[in-house]
């Protein structure tokens, strides 16, 4: 028996049921058998002519008026018979454009990819996660010829996948620049924004921290292009204080150049840098303070580095109903031997 | 979330009022407004946040990308009534010392 045949049947039933008696099961039974109606595609006026035809043939003496009524109906319904179909080809067009971006996400994901490494001189703990399904900001660990450790952390001003693309070619830029000894912090940076005003259409931008790690003399030299301000931790002091630095943003100024800083570090001492999705976080009486994320630092310092980013930002995620409204990068290392 | 842009023209000015949170999804309306003012050369734009309770990067990146229009286009483009933390977010930034911003911090 097909569909249209089981119908037919299970309709006369339905409504011979409920012209004897007015029940509520037999509407439940009306519930069910409208979802069947809908998951096999009947557009409704089919089913007003189906409710015409069955009432004529249950009551055969009902007035020819009341029949001929239907007829404005089905005229109605047509109207939404055909927003239904609509409905019908947006879904799966959005289907489609969902799987899309899921295949989008998984390619960024595995372009974007930095390992987080590990050394004996040097506890890292790293952590990255998107607002939306794209991620736009970045953090990038890398050893040049020298063995000197190269750091970034980046962040594309806008969000969704314009940011996500753009974050692509970031990645090449610093790929490239990274491996060789003879560019400084403040040498990537120039030509990344050179790279950035040429190649990005105006309105997008990005700030970045770009850090170089000498593992003989443990001093870390950096320069920022307008990122968030990340922190030191002095062990010997138990003290945090921001990791001051100027700049500009990538994108805007061609010919812009960027102070060079330096930093060393005991045993014991930690560089922890962070996207302003961390700093952004809001909370019930308004935003996050920076003493806030001091007080989380202090909260899991006896911790390893990855297990002191993963708790904060689970804190901070719990804070916002576990809804992060943009995205949270933040990346700890700290001095080991 | 909800922003109101107030544009008010005056003989060669353009003052713009911006009121409530300028977000991700707040943005788009506020590029709108902005891109119609800055079609034209020669605009002086004077955009008023005092009634801005948050902003985040990407209203940057919209006042940024007018900034860098108008500059091209030869008028100018004047920042007043930052709170502290808008403040501190073009310090950040580097755009504080590009960009003219009037008026004390309140």
């Amino acid at each position: 028996m097909d569909f249209q045949e089981s119908l037919l049947w299970k309709y006369k039933d339905i409504l011979t049921k409920y012209l004897a008696v007015q029940s509520e099961q037999t509407l439940y039974l009306t519930q069910k058998l409208s979802k069947e109606i809908l998951e096999n595609h009947i557009p409704p006026e089919e089913v007003i002519n189906l409710h015409k035809s069955v009432l004529n043939e249950l009551i055969p003496e009902v007035p020819s008026e009341v029949l001929v009524s239907f007829d404005i109906l089905l005229e109605i319904m047509m109207s939404y018979g055909l927003a239904y179909l609509e409905h019908q080809s947006l879904r799966y067009k959005q289907m489609e454009l969902e799987m899309e971006l899921e295949f989008g996400a998984n390619m960024q994901k595995m372009l974007l990819g930095s390992a987080i490494p590990k050394y004996d001189y040097l506890d890292i703990g790293a952590i990255s996660i998107p607002a939306k399904i794209m991620n736009g900001d970045y953090f990038h660990f890398d050893i040049d010829s020298d063995q000197e450790l190269k750091v970034a952390i980046a962040d594309v001003i806008g969000k969704g996948i314009p940011a996500a693309l753009c974050m692509s070619m970031i990645k090449y830029a610093v790929d490239s620049l990274s491996y060789s000894k003879h560019n400084s912090p403040e040498v990537v940076l120039e030509r990344l924004n050179r790279i950035v005003e040429k190649n990005v259409d105006l309105g997008i931008f990005i700030t970045m921290f770009y850090g170089s790690y000498n593992p003989k003399q443990h001093v870390i030299q950096y320069a920022s292009a307008g990122h968030e301000p990340g922190f030191f931790y002095n062990k010997k002091e138990n003290s945090f204080v921001d990791l001051q630095a100027k700049g500009l943003l990538l994108g805007i100024d061609p010919h812009v150049t960027y102070p060079k800083f330096e930093i060393s570090l005991e045993i014991g001492d930690m560089i922890i840098l962070l996207s302003d999705g961390v700093t952004e976080t809001r909370t019930e009486d308004g935003f996050l303070e920076r003493e806030m994320i001091i007080d989380l630092l202090n909260k899991y310092m006896h911790l390893s580095a990855q297990e002191i980013v993963n708790n904060i930002y689970r804190d901070l995620s719990k804070i916002q109903h576990y809804q992060i409204r943009d995205d949270f990068t933040m990346i700890i290392m700290r001095r080991l031997v | 979330m909800n922003i109101t842009v107030d544009v008010n023209k005056t003989d060669g000015n353009t003052i713009m009022k911006i009121s409530g949170e300028i977000d991700a999804y707040t943005a788009p309306k506020l590029k709108e407004t902005i891109n119609q003012l800055t079609k034209e050369d020669g605009k002086n734009v004077v955009i008023d946040l005092t009634d801005v309770i948050y902003m985040d990067s990407t209203g940057l990146g919209v006042l940024v990308a007018a900034f860098k229009k108008i500059k091209t286009n030869g008028g100018s483009f004047i920042l007043t009534g930052l709170s502290n933390r808008l403040q501190r977010l073009f310090t950040i930034t580097g755009l504080s010392e590009i960009m003219d911003i009037k008026g004390e911090s309140k």
